[in-house]
């Protein structure tokens, strides 16, 4: 396979999961702006879900206050805002579209459609369109797209490719999600283990769909500590690192077989698995959630540069 | 319905009687409920969007993904009519090819006295670089468009050749999926050969002309600009119903006696480029030094037969339109035969007497740029105001050898959709002729048409529409 078709699938996938992933935040932002506020008054929850972004500063300076009308533009409209949803599907639809012959019908269709409904919703006066419904359709979209890939695609290198970038943005979404969502909740490290506010860690869980999932395997109250098992060691949650670690390694072994030789990725994506599987709660906690997970960032970064240098670039090996 | 003006061929009628090749289509029509028609009409245009059939106009605003509109009544041709019109497309593309060979080689012609050397060697088209080499099977232009336009039953003419890289191609493969898809009764009710042997054909044609270093079954790719490009979606269409990799300029690279290109696995050698990139830009060491989207050293791999380029380098020196008006001469002089295709009686501005007669006529007279395309820049007599002719008289005297002029067609109609029900529009044809091991093209072609009513000018930049372009089987 073409080297820069590897690239755009690569990418597609990752622009895929970045837009699940901001909508999700959409949808905890909304609701929790619906609930109570213990001073009075309403939550606002909003920059804490522009701080998990990454793109607080520039919602600051060009709209300057948290207006819920004004984020949402930001979040779902704006061509400025890198991980806007509308940025995400057109960069994931561009990156598709110049790979067509790389996909199948299906899975071009429904990013191609998810496009032009988009382009639909820009016509729509902003009044009528509910944020619920935007967040919902994004989700509900991005399932689509996930169930051409997976129901149509062969399973080949190209396959592979765009599981990678899914999984590997994944795993930094999760990491950054968790990262954020602790540094606002626990500004200092000697608040581990006080009784926490529900409603923000029911955020957390519901901006990676999880709530549901979470009390299911856990019982009782929702801790630090068990939402960073969860989140981090679960082997069942889709979207633990554990999990995303798992999607990379498996990935990274099918490439390395089908091509007969095997990458300096593997390596890293090894030893990444083999760290997460052993690892303990307290450990994690005695290092430094928020040292563990720029650590784990880190290496996420570290394998997707080693990824990109291997298959993507084009270097004659 | 409303009827022609009666100096126009109509496809449809003679007189008030509907043609054998069309009648079981106006039933069709006449059967069809209106909602039913608008719904297939948006039905088609959907399909279009979805699958992303679209070219790409920017720098005009709006939205840079148009579509061009898809009419939906079909045009047809009868066995007996097509067997003529392949006949002669096949000579003709036949007879281009030896020319380029030749003029590229002793240029026979030219010693001969029936074409001016200046015309060939000063045409901006023909690439120094090309004298002397001789492409795989001496074969340079492998697929040929052939610009085709009706006047009566049996009376066409050529309006143009195309032997770069002409496109199109793709629409008329979606047209036909998608008339199939809506309609499949009139397919029923009428034996229509399959065009969609085309892409097969091509990956053949190409692979036929494979570089002698090449051993084994060779690796054909599609040599793209880009996305960006208003034809992308035709490229990566071909690419994917070959099975063939679509590249760019910078996935391929040159080291050694090849050309290879970057994949995961590796470089892979690749064995015949199918370009639909202009030859300027495919070598920047060898023809436009700023040009990013070609391959440094593609054309030393080329002239050692590493490589073939399809088409060859500098094929685009027989399609101008000073050139055209030979063409007649060259297929007697080649091929030995009269030509079966008639050339449109042209008129060079750069010779004095000619000059005259069209400064003195340009009232009825089309006059086009010498290498001008895409219905920009001409002059269509009838349809001008009195100021447009005078402006356009001047930019002649400035520049006589700038210009040619060919009489005003009476091109023929065919029936159309418009708001109140069908009418007739004035359309034209491009087939697309393969020339490899053979000389091979499929029973159809691109049919365009001229929306507006009276309008003669059918490219898609203009307000032109497609249709599907039916062969009757035998």
């Amino acid at each position: 396979m073409l080297s820069r078709t590897a690239d755009h699938l690569y990418w597609m996938g990752r622009y895929i999961e970045r837009a699940e992933t901001t909508a999700r935040l959409l949808e905890v932002g909304a609701r929790n702006a619906l609930l109570p506020d213990v001073a009075g008054g309403f939550r606002n929850d909003w920059d804490a879900v522009l701080r998990a972004l990454g793109v607080y500063d520039n919602f600051i300076e060009k709209f300057g206050e948290l207006v819920e009308r004004n984020i949402t533009t930001f979040l779902f409209f704006d061509a400025d805002n890198p991980t806007s949803v509308l940025s995400c599907l057109s960069a994931a639809r561009e990156n598709a579209r110049v790979v067509r012959t790389a996909l199948t019908g299906h899975t071009w269709d429904a990013i191609n459609s998810s496009f032009q409904e988009l382009k639909d919703f820009q016509r729509i006066e902003r009044s009528k369109l509910s944020l619920t419904d935007l967040a919902e359709w994004t989700l509900h979209t991005v399932s689509l797209i996930r169930g051409a890939i997976d129901g149509t695609q062969l399973r080949d290198d190209g396959y592979r490719f765009i599981g990678l970038g899914m999984a590997i943005e994944r795993g930094d979404n999760t990491a950054r999600l968790l990262d954020v969502k602790y540094y606002v909740l626990l500004p200092s490290l000697s608040y581990v283990g006080s009784a926490l506010d529900q409603t923000q860690w029911t955020a957390l869980l519901r901006s990676m769909s999880a709530y549901r999932a979470f009390k299911w395997a856990y019982r009782g109250d929702i801790t630090a500590t068990k939402i960073a098992h969860f989140v981090i060691l679960n082997e069942e949650f889709p979207r633990s690192l554990l999990s995303c670690t798992r999607a990379i390694n498996e990935h990274l072994d099918m490439l390395s077989r089908r091509y007969g030789r095997p990458s300096q990725a593997q390596s890293v994506a090894r030893s990444m698995l083999a760290e997460l599987a052993e690892a303990q709660v307290g450990e994690i906690f005695d290092e430094g959630l928020h040292e563990f997970l720029t650590r784990y960032m880190r290496r996420n970064a570290e394998a997707a540069v080693i990824i990109q240098n291997t298959y993507l670039a084009g270097v004659p090996a | 319905m409303n009827n022609a003006a009666p100096n126009y061929f109509n496809e449809m009628l003679h007189g008030a009687e509907v043609r054998q090749a069309y009648q079981s289509l106006e039933r069709w029509h006449r059967d069809m409920p209106d909602d039913l028609r608008s719904l297939k009409q948006s039905e088609a245009e959907a399909l279009f969007r979805r699958v992303g059939i679209t070219f790409a106009v920017y720098g005009e605003g709006g939205d840079p993904e148009r579509l061009i509109p898809f009419d939906m009544f079909p045009r047809v041709f009868t066995a007996a009519e097509w067997r003529k019109l392949e006949k002669g497309i096949r000579q003709r593309a036949m007879a281009l090819n030896a020319f380029i060979a030749d003029v590229y080689d002793r240029g026979e012609i030219i010693r001969a006295g029936i074409i001016p050397e200046h015309l060939v060697t000063r045409n901006d088209a023909y690439e120094i670089a090309m004298v002397g080499i001789r492409p795989p099977r001496n074969v340079w232009s492998h697929i040929v468009g052939i610009d085709l336009v009706r006047t009566g039953p049996d009376q066409f003419y050529v309006l143009e050749d195309n032997c770069r890289t002409p496109s199109g191609v793709s629409y008329m493969l979606q047209n036909r999926e998608i008339m199939m898809r809506m309609f499949p009764q009139l397919f029923h009710e009428n034996r229509i050969a399959p065009v969609d042997g085309y892409a097969d054909l091509l990956k053949k044609t190409l692979a036929s002309v494979a570089p002698q270093k090449c051993s084994g079954d060779p690796t054909v790719v599609i040599l793209t600009p880009g996305q960006f490009n208003s034809a992308y979606y035709e490229h990566s269409f071909l690419a994917d119903l070959m099975g063939v990799e679509l590249v760019e300029g910078q996935d391929l690279f040159v080291e050694g006696d090849f050309v290879w290109m970057r994949t995961t696995e590796g470089p892979r050698k690749v064995d015949v480029i199918y370009r639909r990139l202009d030859d300027a830009f495919i070598d920047p060491l060898c023809f436009r030094p700023d040009s990013m989207l070609g391959v440094p050293g593609l054309m030393n791999v080329y002239r050692s037969g590493g490589v073939s380029i399809c088409s060859a380098p500098g094929a685009g020196v027989a399609d101008d339109k000073a050139i055209y008006t030979y063409v007649p001469e060259m297929i007697r002089f080649y091929l030995g035969e009269a030509p079966i295709l008639e050339n449109v009686p042209t008129w060079q501005c750069a010779k004095k007497d000619d000059l005259k007669y069209v400064l003195e006529n340009l009232g009825e007279l089309v006059v086009k740029e010498v290498h001008g395309s895409g219905g920009y820049g001409m002059l269509v007599g009838p349809k001008s105001t009195k100021s447009q002719i005078e402006a356009f008289r001047s930019k002649i005297e400035e520049k006589p050898w700038n210009y040619i002029a060919q009489p005003t067609l009476a091109l023929s109609s065919c029936p159309t959709f418009v708001d109140e029900g069908i009418a007739p529009r004035h359309v034209d044809l491009r087939p697309y002729c393969l020339v490899g091991e053979k000389v091979e093209l499929v029973p159809g072609g691109l049919t365009r048409v001229a929306l507006t009513e009276g309008s003669l000018v059918v490219n898609s930049s203009q307000g032109g529409g497609v249709k599907d372009t039916w062969v009757l089987a035998e």
